[in-house]
């Protein structure tokens, strides 16, 4: 008995049903995918796991913890490369995608989400540097309340509260980040990679 | 100029040739490549880490600035006292044409720098001599007080060395006494506490010593510009030291470096309004009809699929 009538059967028709297993976890990709621009989405990937699994050690040790271990300093550091090279992957990844025209074939979503993760990791990445308790937090959190408060969000957001940049950092935006990049890698399985711009220009 | 249709239907399941492929496989490597960069970087670089300031370093470092500003706390001249939304409605904030977004926000984080910064932190202190100034200040109008106050933070920017100053004829009333009191507090390091633990014993919320440090005219910025952190050298998106920082924010600080945002009294609203724009168009880039035909004006793809193409052909 069919059951796309209920509540489950029609959350399964809108969600697993819509793939093929071959397409969440493909051993075949379209003859067309072959070029170095391609690794700089999973680079930016790889990039998100080292941030987690860094961000996650000096989580469980504390904020202040890197300002007086050797070892949580060297932890920090892995964490400010990898938003380093976390930022260029996905840089250039965009800038890939915007060449390829790669919002082509209903794939505006796929795009938006893109971007979306884009500006979610930029307000994450703000946020981290305003918990550093140093100076270099003290300098920019000072100077970023002034645009935050022209425009209404200081009244919301305090930057100079490093409790509430804190929890923002740790917990609300890793998980709003982490569900656009899903929402976003589950697009791309599903439309696929787009093919090339046809030789006569489309 | 006129483009002929595609052959290939990027909307449809592609059922061409295809190559072999292993996700999985990409992704450990990929995360090893990118793991063993990001461990070999911050051993070799490592991170940077400034000692945060204080208002015991502050008022120990530069104890001329630090009495300065906290005589213009009590006159009102100082940026948070002027500031406006969210602290105070002491300034209007900024507009963007008619539209004021900090006023339609509110006062959501009352703070009265007078009253914030000096004279709560004051309240805590047992010196009698203090005590009495405090009762002096509280008694008088606000007229008055922003007489006493205004003249002792103008004698003491004139001299500019000067902790103290002597009053003979009595015209900063109680002003020397809580301002010498307050120093005296910072350097001993109890204002540093007593600024953040009115709430709670286990602080964790900064707005107050951050906001006084703030005002300060020489000791906070001159640290700053030391770090090549100021807005004219590209401000936030710099980090202290020669590490690369917010470099992603380099669109963001640009504004801030060019007219008329440079030197605009609203400044902040509109180079964020400004980059809310541009982002919105970032995300409906492929609705947007010069833009999104670029891509097909200047041919970066042929160069990202000369595998493909050249095969075709």
């Amino acid at each position: 008995m069919s059951t796309k009538t209920s509540w489950t059967g029609r959350v399964r028709a809108a969600t697993l049903e819509k793939f093929e297993p071959e397409d969440l976890l493909p051993e075949v990709q379209p003859a067309y995918v072959a070029s170095w621009i391609y690794i700089f989405g999973v680079a930016t990937l790889a990039a998100l796991v080292m941030l987690v699994a860094s961000g996650l050690y000096l989580t469980l040790e504390g904020p202040a913890w890197w300002h007086t271990s050797n070892i949580g300093h060297y932890v920090n550091s892995v964490h400010l490369w990898s938003v380093e090279l976390f930022f260029v992957f996905m840089v250039v990844h965009l800038w890939g995608k915007f060449w390829m025209a790669a919002w082509r074939g209903r794939r505006l979503a796929t795009w938006i989400t893109g971007c979306l993760a884009f500006f979610a990791s930029i307000i994450t990445g703000f946020t981290g540097y305003i918990i550093q308790t140093n100076f270099d937090s003290q300098w920019i959190a000072t100077q970023a309340k002034d645009g935050f408060n022209a425009v209404g969000i200081g009244a919301f957001f305090n930057t100079l509260n490093t409790g509430q940049a804190i929890l923002l950092h740790v917990s609300l935006l890793p998980l709003v980040l982490g569900g656009i990049v899903i929402w976003h890698v589950i697009l791309v399985r599903r439309k696929g990679v787009v093919p090339p711009i046809d030789e006569a220009g489309e | 100029m006129a483009h002929k249709r595609s052959t290939i239907d990027p909307a449809k399941k592609w059922n061409g040739p295809v190559r072999q492929y292993d996700l999985v496989k990409e992704i450990v490597i990929a995360t090893l490549v990118v793991g063993f960069l990001a461990l070999s970087l911050a051993a070799l670089f490592s991170s940077p880490d400034e000692k945060a300031l204080t208002m015991q370093s502050w008022s120990i470092e530069a104890p001329a600035d630090f009495a300065q500003t906290a005589a213009g706390e009590l006159a009102g001249t100082t940026t948070s006292a002027s500031y406006g939304p969210p602290y105070n409605t002491n300034g209007s904030g900024q507009n963007i044409g008619p539209l004021n977004l900090g006023k339609i926000a509110g006062v959501r984080i009352p703070i009265d720098p007078a009253k914030s910064f000096v004279i709560e932190p004051l309240s805590i202190e047992p010196s009698d001599a203090i005590k009495a100034a405090i009762t002096q200040w509280s008694l008088a109008s606000a007229a008055q007080e922003s007489k006493w106050a205004t003249s002792y933070a103008d004698a003491l920017t004139k001299d500019g060395k000067a902790t103290t100053l002597a009053d003979p004829t009595g015209k900063f009333g109680p002003v020397p006494t809580l301002v010498t009191g307050l120093l005296g507090m910072a350097q001993s390091g109890a204002l540093d506490g007593a600024l953040t633990t009115r709430d709670t014993p286990l602080p964790t919320n900064f707005t107050k010593p951050l906001l006084f440090l703030a005002d300060s005219g020489t000791y906070f910025p001159d640290k700053a510009a030391a770090q090549h952190l100021s807005g004219d050298q590209w401000g936030v998106m710099n980090e202290t030291g020669s590490w690369p920082g917010q470099s992603w924010l380099w669109l963001y600080s640009l504004w801030y470096q060019i007219e008329p945002f440079k030197s605009s009294g609203n400044a902040d609203i509109l180079v964020m309004s400004l980059m809310g724009v541009l982002s919105l168009g970032l995300i409906f880039l492929p609705l947007l009809p010069i833009i999104s035909r670029i891509p097909y004006w200047i041919p970066v793809h042929r160069l990202i699929w000369r595998k493909w193409y050249q095969r075709k052909a």
